[in-house]
């Protein structure tokens, strides 16, 4: 154990210049998400656009449920053309699009969210060596206390989405909701929670540590997302039942609903997320617990923090059987999907700060 | 080639529910059965008589929908004990129930100091693992059933299929599904033909992983069972310079599961030699603990030779089969304590127990074998706090400001009286039982109360004795363990971990191939696929399953390339609904927005 090993206040302060460069960073990308949802709607080109696929889509209503133009021809020789595949709706598809995203297919407002993501990948860069230069500072993992961890989190959800955004996925809908948790994320870190870089204290070295704790990072950032697309499925899902019922939904709220994907979308990505890290979240408990059974001699004790994230579990298995029993699906599952988070984001906040443990070294 | 193009994606769960009620007369055995979960049955009311309710019950209870409202009440029933203290740590309980006094009898009544072993907590996981066996044994049955027989014959209507797929060639039927049943089967499908149709099925994993993933809880259950009643452990705090030898009388406190008596415990023992803290000198976290490691020597067997070895937090030492693990650690003042007849009446090394993370610690040196001038028995006692580093200020008093020993002082109150150790009520010799006993005032009023220094000594007032603080020990605590059940229970947990893993990132699925003469010359390809979930990822298979057929049968040119989808609407035809939610109504054509 290196204990006597100086902390490198250089790399600590450089550290804390990343963080906050990686702030006002964010926060252009912050303003620029919000110019495209500002601009994006009101455009001319937007509802032009938007009569357009409202016209296709009335046709294909008249056929099914629903009809999604979505062709997909891919293949080598003339001869080898990929036959193309009819896909028909399920039960809970209502046959709304998804909606053209914050820009609401205007070109400016693309402009400004194509600039949001490019302000986002240089702040997420920042952050991201502002996390790495903390862990050089300490020459440990860096999510020994409450700072590191929400630096960290943050880092990672940002990382999440842009790995979807990279792997084309249409999730710039969430870039304006995540921007500014980030923002206030690591207002609060700076702000409340902030602690100078230091060495551990005993409990904590372990290479536990490292396994436990990153993967409780990856997926609270996972389950955030997740969170966030249920949320929205909430509110998209009122403005389709509203829609469909024939009130009109004119104005501002109905504007911003309409961009955002459909309901059938917005529940399709949560549940993907949540199913993702899952596993991992089952994976975090039981490092946690082998990690316990090395230090206290008990794999499981019900110390608060164990207490909550069995919570925490035990919610999420409620919500992806929900997810699989009639009556359950849809808004009910969702409000389970986000008290779930609810309890997880307890279990970080709440549980460090309020309850006392054996899991109080958050340095508060 | 024909061309139909009707709708977005789906929803993986409602997929398989329109498989198994809303389309089962359609699509047949075809869409049964993709997965083993238990149809809902809670609308059916109870039959007639004793046997017909309970049958309706034990529905209700083995139904998804009330495993659902289990897991719901188990994850709030957990909440009390992780907010109310609970007795595994009876100082906060004590400490609880003296701050409130009017809540203390009704929490103790429900249970709210042990929630986790208390008859309603009980009551819920006991129940919902009832309800999961009586979920996964017709499940694990009717998996058995489904992977012993084949893969459903290919249904009429393939066109009502989420995905769908169709083209003409000029290869003959048997050609068509023969390349199909070698593409299905490169494709690791279970593949069975009958006449020109092709039938596969691919990701049974998915359901045989969630079915071990039940199981696994279970597993996991038996395993904290195994843990309570078979596990053991024992506290023991030793001053440096002592030893412990793994006897039930020298544990301060003991705590064996039901299968696991004081008669089991190992013969074995260690002495502590010293113990080497060190804290952060500087910085914001000032007097945290860097290393805490116990240095002893340890021993197995009545008389093993004593081998040096250290425990410090992380790292626990085996012993004899046994854990030893590193719990606290503090200071022991070392006291001489003279009565007033000047006899030596105590002396030894008191552990004080640390109060804060600086290390003011506090403690009772209780003194019962004193004499008053007169010869008889006077108990004493003393109570006070020990700060490694004294300091002092208005608010807090004194108290440490560095858990090391750089300027240590012990602050005594001096008492007198009857300790009421000869009740035979066993004592905390942490606390001071003082409804018997005085506190010693100065001729002046003042309570006598004294700042000590090593060596310094404490003269109490009327020649009652004194107290001299000789110097300082160490001591560390530490916990024995025995432990059972963690290889089950790792085990279980990693097989829950991989069976979860199975159940939700395998797609259990289905394609089927038909080649029939279309009566003009041509052959009819078609070919439709089913999911347990997600159809947006079975259209993509069944695209390149299509493709892949092409060298086989190449499909010819399409005579209408690029059917308006009214057409489409025709080829499919009368396509009902299944949900009548408003939702599912086509969208008003006045609405843009629902196309937006
Ligand atoms: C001990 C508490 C339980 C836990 C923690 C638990 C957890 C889970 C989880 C996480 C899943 C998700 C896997 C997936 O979506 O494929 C699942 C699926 C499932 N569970 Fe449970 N479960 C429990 C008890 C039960 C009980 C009592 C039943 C039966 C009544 C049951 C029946 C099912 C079924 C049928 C599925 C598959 C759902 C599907 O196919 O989508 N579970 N369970």
């Amino acid at each position: 154990m290196n204990i006597a090993a100086a902390v490198n206040e250089n790399f600590a302060n450089y550290s804390n210049y990343l963080i906050r460069s990686a702030m006002f960073v964010y926060a252009l990308a912050f303003l620029g998400h919000l110019a495209e949802w500002v601009f994006g709607g009101r455009s001319k080109v937007a509802v032009q656009s938007a009569a357009l696929i409202g016209e296709s889509g009335e046709e294909g209503a008249a056929a099914a449920p629903a009809a999604a133009v979505k062709v997909t021809t891919r293949g080598g020789t003339a001869t080898l053309t990929r036959p193309k595949v009819v896909t028909r709706a399920s039960a809970s598809d209502r046959g709304i699009a998804d909606g053209p995203g914050a820009a609401g297919g205007s070109e400016k407002g693309d402009l400004y969210g194509r600039i949001a993501v490019s302000f986002t990948v240089l702040a997420w860069l920042l952050h991201f060596g502002g996390v790495a230069l903390r862990a050089a500072s300490v020459q440990r993992a860096p999510w020994g206390n409450m700072y590191e961890f929400s630096t960290t989190f943050g880092m990672v959800a940002v990382g999440a989405y842009l790995l979807l955004l990279a792997l084309k996925k249409d999730v710039r809908w969430i870039g304006l909701f995540l921007t500014t948790t980030v923002l206030l994320d690591l207002g609060l870190a700076l702000s409340v929670l902030y602690t100078s870089s230091d060495q551990l204290v005993p409990a904590l070295h372990s290479y536990w540590l490292w396994i436990h704790v990153s993967c409780a990072i990856i997926s609270g950032a996972v389950f955030y997302l997740a969170a966030v697309g249920s949320l929205l499925y909430l509110f998209r899902d009122h403005f389709e039942v509203a829609l469909t019922a024939g009130r009109a939904q004119d104005g501002r709220w109905g504007d911003i609903m309409r961009r955002l994907p459909s309901a059938a979308t917005l529940d399709k990505f949560a549940y993907r997320m949540n199913a993702l890290v899952f596993p991992l979240w089952t994976f975090t408990i039981i490092a946690g617990a082998i990690w316990a059974q090395a230090a206290w001699g008990h794999y499981w004790e019900w110390d608060p923090k164990e207490t909550w994230s069995f919570i925490t579990w035990v919610a999420y298995a409620g919500y992806l059987h929900a997810r699989a029993t009639a009556g359950w699906k849809g808004r009910k599952a969702a409000y389970l999907a986000l008290a779930a988070f609810a309890c997880f984001l307890f279990n970080y906040y709440g549980v460090n700060i309020f309850v006392t443990g054996k899991h109080s070294y958050a340095g508060v | 080639m024909s061309i139909t193009q009707k709708s977005g994606g789906g929803d993986e769960a409602a997929t398989a529910t329109n498989a198994a009620d809303g389309e089962s007369e359609e699509l047949g055995a075809a869409g049964a059965q993709l997965s083993t979960q238990p149809a809902d049955t809670l609308a059916q009311t109870p039959g007639l008589g004793v046997v017909g309710w309970l049958r309706w019950m034990w529905r209700q209870l083995t139904s998804m929908r009330v495993a659902l409202i289990l897991l719901f009440m188990l994850s709030l029933a957990a909440i009390p004990g992780s907010l109310i203290p609970q007795h595994s740590d009876q100082l906060k309980v004590d400490a609880f129930q003296q701050k409130h006094p009017t809540i203390t009898p009704l929490y103790e009544r429900l249970g709210m100091f042990h929630v986790y072993s208390s008859p309603w907590f009980s009551a819920i996981y006991i129940l919902l693992f009832v309800s999961l066996a009586g979920c996964i044994v017709p499940r694990t049955w009717q998996f058995v059933g489904q992977l012993r027989s084949r893969p459903p014959a290919t249904p009429r209507h393939l066109t009502r299929l989420p995905a769908y797929s169709t083209w003409r060639t000029d290869a003959t039927p048997e050609q068509v599904s023969a390349a199909a049943e070698r593409a299905l089967r490169g494709r690791r499908f279970r593949v069975s033909t009958t006449g020109t149709s092709v039938a596969g099925e691919k990701g049974y994993l998915r359901e045989a992983g969630n079915l071990m993933f039940h199981v696994a809880l279970f597993g996991l259950l038996i395993a904290f069972a195994a843990t309570s009643l078979e596990g053991a452990q024992g506290g023991k705090l030793i001053v440096e310079g002592d030893g412990f030898t793994n006897n039930p009388t020298q544990y301060d406190d003991f705590s064996g599961g039901t299968l696991y008596g004081k008669s089991d415990l190992q013969p074995f023992g260690f002495s502590l030699d010293s113990f080497d803290a060190t804290y952060a000198t500087s910085g914001p976290e000032r007097g945290s603990g860097r290393t805490f490691r116990a240095n002893i020597h340890y021993w197995t067997g009545p008389d093993g030779k004593p081998t040096k070895g250290e425990i410090s937090v992380n790292h626990p030492l085996s012993i004899g089969g046994e854990k030893v693990y590193l719990i606290s650690h503090g200071y022991a003042p070392v006291v001489t304590v003279k009565d007033a007849r000047g006899n030596v009446a105590y002396q030894g090394a008191v552990p004080f127990l640390p109060q804060d993370t600086l290390g003011t610690a506090t403690g009772v040196v209780k003194v019962p074998d004193a004499l008053d001038k007169n010869g008889k028995p006077d108990e004493m006692a003393f109570r006070g706090i020990f700060t490694p580093t004294f300091a002092l200020d208005k608010v807090r008093g004194p108290h440490s400001s560095f858990p090391a020993l750089d300027y240590p002082a012990l602050i005594l109150n001096a008492y007198h009286g009857d300790l009421g150790i000869d009740a035979g009520l066993p004592q905390n010799v942490y606390q001071l039982d003082t409804t018997h006993m005085t506190q010693l005032k100065e001729p002046d009023g003042e309570l006598v109360s004294k700042a000590l220094k090593p060596g310094d000594t404490m003269t109490l007032p009327d020649g009652r004795g004194s107290l001299r603080f000789d110097g300082i020990k160490t001591w560390a605590s530490f916990t024995v363990s025995h432990q059972a059940g963690n290889e089950a229970a790792l085990v279980s947990g990693a097989a829950a971990i991989l069976g979860l893993m199975g159940s939700l990132f395998i797609q259990r699925r289905r394609i089927w191939v038909r080649a029939v003469p279309s009566g003009d010359g041509d052959t009819l390809v078609e070919m439709g696929g089913l999911g347990r979930s997600e159809s947006a990822r079975i259209a993509d298979e069944i695209g390149d399953v299509a493709l892949q057929l092409q060298p086989d049968a190449p499909a010819k040119p399409d005579p209408d390339p690029d059917p308006d989808p009214d057409e489409a609407d025709a080829a499919t035809g009368d396509v009902p609904a299944p949900d009548s939610r408003p939702g599912d109504s086509a969208p008003q054509p006045a609405d843009e927005g629902a196309r937006a």
